[in-house]
């Protein structure tokens, strides 16, 4: 146990700097962008000694690491500026999307695992069987196909030759929020585009829940068990999966760097209306401000995802702490 | 001690001789695996057909637009019709994968040169120089790749297809260095290595004439399929919006039509073209380089 404190500490350590360092990064890219906090609220008639002590009096002529501590201060308070577009508080617009993408993740996530667990139990299990090559032919396929030209050829097929889905939104409009139609709108809506990602999504864990199972069924212990006289379905059960699904259920961590630029493309392909595609609008209309809010948002998720995968992996597998 | 070193090379070359070089065995293996074989010959051919024809075709006449013909069906004149521009669809079709594949190549040579080198580095030196690099790459890869390169992409001064593939280069370089990096870790700990450094070869020379060449083969495969990877992010990114600039077609900026609706639903000829080709091709290069995998690891072989 003691290990496994140390392990975590040291983890959370190395995060710090990375959190830090994408920070910097990100204020960088803001910095670079063409037009400041002022250039979205000016007001033409404005005169420019007017505008420069308005500039002066909000900080934009100190040095950059003034202004950095400023910035960062500011965002611990929650506040990241003003989204010149919408005319709100960019922290409030992106609460708006937040609902929207977290539940599409969250649905993707569920059936990512709901397809490829079964899956690469099924392929593991029965290796080099019909069922097995036709699962591994389409781990293949799917390893080398892009999201987007998946769910393109889905919301295609679907959406618009068979009609069995909405083409793009996030509930029918008019429904009232909280009732059962509502939710079931919801649902219907994100259903098709979580399709698109877990599909795309699952070949990673498929193929490494193949190869685990193959690995752990030639080792010592498989053979006792069989030897005890165990059936089938308890040497799988038992002793097989026990050391290959825990390591699985620690990846959702990882995933989430997948799901991040999966909901990039997936938003923008079905027009739903997400943080993806608030960022992908927010670059095209030049309100940075938002773009800005959101990497570092997106950034910060995916150091948070990889250390959470991290610890979990270490507590189910003590080798991983020695490294 | 110069005479030492000339023994030296002079067994290098006898064995090398001897046993069969990197490539025949890269050979033997594709030719074994039909797949592969086929995949090869197929991209030999589409690369030969694309980078010809594109040499008579007029990339200013495929790309000017044409009021008077928007969103034609596939006729004698324009096989695959037209776009919203009235542009010809398969000159396009052309250029783009001539463009998609030129990128592809260029930003994995490019990050698997930074890639190596970093490694190379890496490994060798080992310790805390690795492990002050490692820290370094760590924190790329956890970088949300698709929008710190979207960002970069929107605020470049002057976009160009130079800036894009750099912008990209900057972000691919990781996976290939980790790679090399545990190669030479191991590689380093091997006589030779240790047989050159008291013979007082400097790091840089071991690095470069002796650790790489023997890692050729790992990164042969890897660059391979890399190749493939980089063509889907390039497509991906330029269905986006944020690849190549606009007056350069690529597989991704066709695609991109059909975020149009009307274009999705009712002109599949615009569209459907573009994503076999991208399918075909990240496959075709992924059997090369699966084939390639196999023949680095001698168990696997079936050549």
């Amino acid at each position: 146990m003691n290990g496994m404190w140390k392990f975590t500490v040291r983890r959370i350590l190395i995060m710090i700097p990375q959190v830090v360092l994408l920070s910097i990064l990100v204020f960088i890219m803001a910095k670079m962008m063409p037009g400041d906090a002022l250039s979205g609220l000016m007001d033409p008639n404005l005169d420019p000694a007017t505008l420069e002590e308005l500039r002066e009096k909000l900080g934009l002529n100190d040095p950059w690491y003034t202004q950095y501590i400023h910035w960062i201060g500011d965002l611990f308070h929650g506040d990241m500026g003003e989204s010149f577009r919408y005319k709100m508080p960019v922290s409030e617009l992106i609460g708006q999307r937040m609902v929207n993408t977290f539940w599409l993740s969250l649905v993707t996530l569920i059936l990512i695992y709901l397809i490829s667990v079964p899956l690469g139990i099924i392929s593991g299990r029965y290796n080099d069987s019909l069922l097995d090559q036709a699962i591994t032919g389409y781990t293949y396929i799917g390893f080398a196909t892009p999201l987007f030209i998946f769910a393109l050829v889905l919301l295609w097929i679907f959406g618009f030759q068979f009609g069995w889905f909405p083409t793009g939104g996030s509930v029918t409009p008019g429904s009232t929020p909280g009732t059962l139609d509502y939710i079931s709108s919801k649902l219907y809506h994100l259903l098709l585009p979580a399709i698109s990602m877990a599909l795309i999504g699952t070949v990673g864990t498929v193929q490494y829940l193949r190869n685990e199972i193959i690995d752990t069924k030639q080792k010592d212990f498989i053979l006792t068990a069989r030897a005890k006289g165990a059936s089938e379905s308890r040497v799988y059960n038992r002793h097989v999966l026990r050391n290959s699904l825990l390591p699985i259920a620690a990846f959702f961590g990882y995933e989430i760097t997948g799901l991040i630029s999966g909901t990039v493309f997936v938003e923008s392909i079905y027009t739903y209306p997400g943080m993806g595609q608030l960022f992908l609008e927010s670059i095209t209309t030049r309100d940075y401000s938002v773009a800005t809010a959101l990497t570092l948002l997106f950034g910060i998720a995916a150091i948070l995802g990889t250390l959470i995968s991290d610890i979990i992996l270490s507590l189910v597998d003590p080798r991983i702490r020695i490294k | 001690m110069e005479k030492n070193v000339a023994v030296l090379e002079e067994t290098e070359q006898t064995e090398e001789s001897k046993s069969p070089t990197g490539f025949s065995i890269f050979w033997r293996e594709i030719v074994r695996d039909k797949l592969a074989l086929i995949s090869l010959i197929f991209l030999v051919l589409i690369s030969a057909f694309v980078y010809g024809i594109s040499l008579f075709m007029n990339q200013e006449d495929i790309v000017t637009v044409d009021l008077f013909s928007i969103h034609q069906p596939p006729s004698s004149d324009f096989w695959l019709g037209t776009d919203y521009g009235g542009r010809d669809v398969f000159g396009q079709l052309i250029i783009g994968t001539r463009n998609s594949l030129s990128i592809g190549i260029l930003v994995t040579l490019m990050s698997g040169a930074i890639g190596i080198l970093f490694g190379l580095i890496a490994g060798y030196f080992g310790g805390t120089v690795d492990n002050i690099m490692m820290r370094i790459l760590d924190f790329f890869m956890v970088l949300p790749f698709l929008m710190i390169v979207i960002v970069f992409v929107a605020i470049v001064p002057k976009y160009s297809i130079i800036s894009f593939s750099l912008i990209m280069t900057l972000f691919l370089w990781m996976g290939i260095a980790r790679l090399i990096r545990s190669k030479a870790l191991q590689e380093r700990e091997l006589d030779y290595i240790q047989a050159s450094k008291t013979m007082g070869s400097s790091n840089f020379k071991i690095m470069m004439t002796q650790m790489l060449p023997n890692l050729s083969s790992i990164i042969i495969v890897n660059m391979t399929l890399n190749l493939a990877a980089n063509i889907g992010i390039e497509s991906g990114l330029s269905f986006l919006g944020f690849g190549f600039p606009e007056d350069t077609p690529s597989l991704g900026t066709l695609l991109s039509y059909a975020t149009n609706p009307q274009t999705l639903e009712f002109r599949w000829w615009i569209w459907v073209p573009p994503a076999i080709l991208i399918l075909v091709l990240m496959l075709a290069v992924r059997n090369v380089g699966e084939a390639l995998k196999r023949a680095t690891d001698a168990r696997q072989r079936r050549g």
